[in-house]
């Protein structure tokens, strides 16, 4: 008998059993983009055959943070910037689970940008959704790492000097497996990546476009967006590393140009860092968790450490 | 009580092996029937700089590092001289003798390693004219070039054990016996041939010093270990099988033992980014069902606060364990202090809630660190072990006896889904893992991947659910229940007995200190005893929930007491005052922050001062009671 018996149980969940049943009210603006998210993540999830028990969503601190309360599942709505490193955790202690992360722009590629790096170079098997919308939201409004050069906030009264993160070519130096940008605007390509994101053996990255109606009324909606991968321009092939790097730069610089690119941008089928770590006999082949409730037996230093010491 | 013991010290230069050579000098004693008791003071470099260690064994246990020393085996500096920078380094090489010329007690023994330090410098330093002083006695000899006839010159290490062995009348089978367990070949051959030809160099000298090594036996096994290694191996015992961590100094040692041991207890290490990661990743661990750890020193750890807080608010179970070095800032980083206590009970935003210990010996860091997991892990709250440089650092011979126990794996209040099924949950099925009320505020969690489980977890004020709750009623029904489990975690204490009484049950005067000083203080009141003064001590662990009823008992059967810790502006004594709200007036602080730890004299002395009103010498500082 397994202790974990939602993990890999053969049964088809419905869209309708990840949304809470008692739901609270969303916190987010109408015409908010997070709205996408959400739905998008709740049809990709039965579309990948996995039930509300068996995922565990970890957020970070923003209206982005927000998505766990309005998504049916475990979920740890943790703090600022911090998501990866409790998530790509719970992947180790827990193997079997479906482990995704959220959050915003402020909170992935700012504050949390150390734990993107790492998180991407270790290839944790896990799905990391960041909700791009060039600006502080919650806070009201601030410049964020993404913000174009020159926006004008309350903390950057004259326009930032700063040239934003690019957030793709950032998560393909950094090494992840699978990185993609879809928008909030186009809800069928961001179900499909979000399911291939979920599949991914590997630190899948997608860097979701976000419009927020409130905060950067300046932006654009994200309209008219263009999947890459149906753009006659751009004919590349998504696991050819250097191809996918020029691909990106001509998205994000043109993000900023008022071309919305989005689409699959790279695809690596390396080994997840699991699977590396258990190659090297530095984790267990059975999920750790599962030791607490089954095992009878425990190791004793009694018995096999302090005899070195005699 | 010890009247004469063994203090040996060894010097030389970072790199030269000093450290190995020590350990398995303490072995061989300790093998020999002796109580053994180590020392290391070392610089934050990787070569280059000088560093010792002294090993103290006696026939009975010992508790401190003595005063002083009253063996020297300096073997000379050989990564210290860069042949190029003549003018910066002068006689650097020759540091490690004459540096520890001051603390070398009266009938002290030298051994020098004349074949390394420069016999002219030596002759400069007034080294004859001290040694009549104090009746030193002085014996130079060609360890490098004994070593080198045998084939490397590394090997002086082995020969001024021989040395050693020799010149304190001692059997050189132990040492013979390590040897062979740790080389092979030529390597052990060759160590031998050193060991056997300085052990009779030596015996042929002519010698009239008295200083033998005693004889001893322990009746049970003994094993030797550090600090370091106690905390590791309760965490083991406790079934902890993932740590996350970051280096520094001094914490990196648990962190090493508990990797290179991990994986053959089927857990996982994970060397992070940095110090705020280790955290988040202890704290994923855990809500995954995991028993997990982390921990650094004080810099680090300022780096894990918003995860501890998270974790209190959680209620995600973790342990950390904290080593103190010198601060403020990068500090003095190899060296111990205690002035990370105040950082570490109140560190983070908002009400603190969570259990600080502090071991005061090596028995005891195996004892509370286990007591730290289960109520973390019974109490769903963060555990904090603090401990320095110092207890971390410093090994000691123990009874094997003390760690045959069973382990102690039990994740605590964690359902299984069979329990679930029969829990609460809301109307929409979600387990209310966070409901008002818990029994001693705790209540038991789910597991993601239990069917039955779902529940949301967040940094926020949340409902019962998990839901994010501004409700001011709510609210307040949270903070308390989860405050309430201090009252409860309080009561476990008192029945754990962390707080160590030394001396006997009534005495009109007190001496008060918590974590590492313990065993220094105890030595310090057994010797005021024997020179009459009416004093017993206590050693302090729990410092949150703070032990009030034993403390409170302690300072009022006392007239007076003083308050001995490793740090500049008396934390203890001001945590003490604040939370008993009574006794300023009978307290007083003798307080040491120059990086080095107190010897047992020092504290004999600074007591002596409370009450003759003297002020202490050396590098102590007395606050006398400001009042209440």
């Amino acid at each position: 008998m397994t202790s974990f018996s939602a993990i890999g149980a053969d049964r088809e969940a419905t869209k309708k059993e990840f949304t809470p049943g008692v739901e609270p009210q969303p916190t987010w603006c109408p015409g908010c983009g997070d709205f996408a998210v959400l739905k998008a993540l709740k049809g990709a999830m039965p579309e990948v055959g996995r039930t509300p028990a068996e995922v565990l969503l970890v957020t970070g601190i923003g209206c982005s943070g927000k998505l766990s309360s309005y998504f049916e599942s475990y979920g740890y709505h943790s703090i600022h910037g911090r998501a990866l490193p409790v998530a790509r955790a719970a992947k180790l202690a827990n193997p079997g689970l479906e482990v995704v992360a959220a959050g915003g722009d402020g909170d992935g590629y700012g504050i949390g940008g150390n734990h993107f790096m790492h998180t991407a170079r270790e290839n944790h098997d896990m799905t990391y959704i960041v909700f791009n919308n060039e600006i502080f939201g919650l806070t009201k409004g601030q410049t964020s790492p993404t913000s174009p050069k020159g926006h004008k906030s309350k903390t950057q009264p004259s326009g930032s000097a700063k040239a934003p993160v690019r957030p793709l070519s950032l998560a393909l130096a950094s090494g992840a497996s699978y990185i993609a940008r879809t928008a909030a605007t186009n809800p069928r390509q961001a179900q499909e990546i979000l399911a291939e994101a979920v599949e991914h053996d590997g630190f899948a990255h997608i860097d979701f476009l976000t419009q927020c109606p409130t905060w950067n009324k300046d932006a654009r909606e994200y309209v008219p967006y263009t999947d890459i991968q149906d753009d006659d321009e751009f004919e590349f092939d998504v696991t050819n590393r250097k191809e996918a790097g020029e691909a990106m730069y001509e998205a994000e610089t043109r993000l900023y140009e008022g071309e919305v690119l989005t689409g699959r941008f790279y695809r690596d089928e390396r080994p997840s860092y699991g699977e590396e770590k258990r190659a090297t006999g530095e984790m267990p082949e059975d999920p750790l968790a599962g030791r607490y409730f089954e095992d009878e037996e425990w190791e004793r230093t009694a018995d096999t450490l302090i005899d070195r010491h005699t | 009580m010890i009247d004469s013991s063994l203090m040996w010290r060894i010097a030389g230069g970072s790199g030269d092996g000093i450290d190995s050579t020590s350990q398995n000098f303490a072995k061989a004693l300790m093998r020999a029937g002796l109580h053994v008791f180590t020392h290391r003071h070392y610089p934050s470099r990787i070569r280059g700089g000088h560093t010792y260690v002294e090993v103290r064994a006696a026939d009975e246990p010992v508790r401190s590092r003595g005063d002083g020393f009253n063996f020297l085996l300096a073997l000379g500096d050989s990564f210290a001289r860069n042949p190029n920078e003549d003018a910066y380094y002068g006689n650097e090489r020759i540091k490690p003798l004459v540096e520890q010329l001051d603390d070398l007690n009266e009938n002290g023994v030298i051994v020098y390693d004349s074949g390394l330090l420069d016999e002219e410098t030596v002759a400069e330093t007034e080294l004859a004219e001290r040694a009549a002083e104090n009746n030193w006695h002085v014996y130079p000899m060609d360890l490098r070039g004994l070593a080198r006839d045998h084939g490397r010159e590394v090997m002086r290490n082995t020969a001024g054990v021989g040395a050693t062995a020799a010149l304190l009348d001692m059997d050189t089978a132990y040492f013979e016996t390590l040897i062979r367990e740790a080389m092979g070949g030529d390597v052990m051959e060759a160590n031998l041939a050193v060991l056997e030809e300085a052990y009779e160099r030596a015996a042929a000298l002519e010698t009239e010093h008295n200083l033998r090594v005693p004889e001893g036996d322990h009746g049970t096994e003994q094993a030797m270990m550090s600090g370091s290694n106690a905390i590791a191996y309760a965490a083991l015992d406790s079934g902890c099988r993932f740590i996350s961590g970051y280096p520094m100094t001094p914490w990196t040692d648990v962190f090493t033992i508990m990797s290179q041991n991990l994986p053959r207890f089927g857990g996982i290490s994970e060397q992070v980014e940095d110090e705020i990661a280790a955290a988040a990743l202890a704290i994923g661990a855990s809500h995954t069902g995991v028993k997990a750890m982390s921990g650094s020193s004080g810099g680090g750890f300022a780096l894990m606060s918003e995860p501890l807080g998270l974790a209190e608010m959680t209620e995600t179970p973790i342990v950390l364990v904290e080593a103190m070095r010198a601060g403020p800032s990068t500090g003095l980083p190899t060296k111990t202090e205690q002035a990370d206590l105040e950082h570490v009970l109140y560190t983070s935003q908002g009400d603190s809630c969570r259990v600080v210990i502090a071991p005061g010996n090596l028995t005891e860091a195996y004892d509370q660190t286990r007591e730290l997991f289960r109520l973390a892990y019974d109490y769903q709250l963060p555990g904090i072990l603090l401990y320095d440089q110092k207890l971390g650092g410093e090994m000691r011979s123990v009874s094997t006896g003390h760690f045959d126990r069973e382990p102690a794996p039990d994740p605590g209040s964690v359902l299984t889904e069979d329990d679930l099924a029969d829990a609460a949950h809301d109307a929409a099925g979600k387990y209310t893992r966070y409901a008002h009320d818990g029994e001693d505020g705790v209540v038991p969690r789910s597991v993601p991947g239990q069917e039955g489980g779902r529940f949301l977890a967040t940094g926020n004020e949340s409902m019962p659910v998990g839901h994010i709750s501004e409700d001011p009623g709510n609210r307040k029904a949270q903070m308390d229940r989860r405050l309430s489990k201090l009252d409860a975690i309080r009561d476990e204490l008192d029945e754990a007995g962390h707080q160590t009484r030394h001396g006997p049950d009534e005495a009109t005067h007190g001496i008060l200190t918590w974590g590492s000083n313990q065993d220094t203080v105890f030595e310090a009141v057994d010797r005021l005893r024997a020179s009459g003064r009416d004093v017993h001590a206590m050693g302090v662990s729990d410092l949150m929930p703070y032990p009030e009823r034993d403390v409170a008992g302690f300072l009022s059967g006392v007239e007076e007491c003083l308050v001995v810790e490793m740090n500049a502006t008396a934390q203890f004594r001001g945590l003490t005052q604040k939370e008993l709200g009574r006794f300023g007036s009978t307290m007083s602080s003798l307080l040491k922050y120059d990086g080095e730890t107190f010897e047992p004299g020092e504290i004999v002395e600074g007591f002596e001062s409370t009450i003759d009103g003297d002020e202490p010498s050396g590098n102590v500082e007395l606050q006398r009671t400001t009042g209440d």
